[in-house]
């Protein structure tokens, strides 16, 4: 049994070479801490439903290594992702920015929302409109009537 | 009246559907518009791959309509692109600079060599960062830059015939025919 242990860890140990690469490099855990979360807000424009902080792609690491330098540099959140919509463009943002054409985007569901409202009310409205005009002044008489004959037949 | 609209809204939101559907498929996400389109050509001085000792910058091509085509050897993609760039350049209609992206320079001389080169000249971007400067994230792209300098069009992917005739040489000719 042990050795069978020993064969399967042997097995696995070429994998430990591939699994350093997911740690993230730098000296600094704050910056790191700080780069990750940035990262994570950035789509990765080679694998396109992956954040940068995510990707292993080339392009990715590389990315993230910009945004540590300017970071490190003392840049503000808000340069470093000026920065990146300068070269890649809102699309790089997994929070599309408020802007006229993302408007349809932001405000659409609130739109259909009051349309399914509108709806809604307009319904209501013609129903309730409807079940009052079922009972009408003859009908009360004729119920009345029919009342009437069914106590005289008792 | 009721009777058709309770068949009729179905068949008109089916529809609806139909045509969001149906340009879904023409859509390619994998090509994001470039925010550089309309804007000048970000500065940058590299060496030359060729030469070490020379360095090529985009002001170098100011008055001339040009082609900066973003290639390396790693990428297949470009292999596939480059018989149409040599073919294209035989034809002098414009200068194509290229820009070895995120490579080695024996590899990158290498893959010239073994099928032929189509630039004027090659600057070379071993560490990606005018890469990065350009927006480049999948090789081959290929710029297109005015007489003044400015970003005109950028394709992504390798350069087919039909891209060619059909949108590249146009744009190319009409801004080699503006002052």
């Amino acid at each position: 049994m042990r050795s069978l242990f020993a064969i399967v860890w042997l097995a696995l140990l070429p994998l430990a070479g591939f699994a350093e690469e997911a740690k993230p490099v730098g000296a600094d855990p704050a910056l790191e801490k700080h780069v990750q979360a940035l990262t994570s807000e950035l789509r990765c424009l080679v694998c396109q439903n992956q954040t940068i902080a995510d990707s292993h792609a080339d392009l990715a690491i590389d990315l993230k290594n910009q945004v540590r330098e300017k970071l490190a540099q003392g840049m503000s959140d808000k340069q470093v992702v000026d920065y990146m919509v300068e070269r890649y463009g809102d699309f790089v943002l997994y929070r599309p920015p408020v802007k006229s054409t993302t408007w349809l985007l932001w405000f659409g569901p609130f739109l259909l929302l009051l349309l399914g409202l509108v709806f809604l009310a307009w319904k209501i409205k013609s129903r309730s409109a409807a079940e009052a005009q079922t009972v009408t002044e003859a009908d009360l008489q004729r119920a009345a009537a029919l009342l009437s004959d069914k106590k005289e037949m008792q | 009246m009721k009777r058709i609209a309770i068949f009729l809204v179905p068949l008109l939101a089916f529809a609806a559907l139909c045509v969001f559907l149906w340009r879904g498929l023409s859509l390619t996400p994998s090509e994001v518009p470039s925010p550089f389109i309309g804007k000048p050509a970000p500065a940058f001085t590299l060496t030359q791959l060729t030469d070490e000792q020379k360095n090529f910058s985009p002001k170098d091509m100011q008055g001339k309509v040009w082609l900066l085509n973003v290639w390396a050897s790693w990428c297949p993609a470009c292999r596939d692109e480059h018989p149409m760039l040599i073919e294209f350049s035989r034809q002098n209609v414009v200068p194509i600079v290229g820009l070895d992206y995120r490579d080695q320079r024996d590899k990158g001389t290498e893959m010239l060599q073994e099928m032929g080169n189509p630039y004027q000249l090659i600057a070379f971007d071993g560490d990606g960062r005018v890469g990065i400067d350009y927006g480049v994230y999948g090789a081959p792209e290929t710029f297109l830059i005015d007489k003044q300098g400015v970003i005109r069009y950028k394709h992504i992917g390798p350069i087919t015939p039909e891209v060619l005739t059909k949108t590249l040489l146009p744009k190319i000719k009409e801004l080699q025919n503006n002052a």
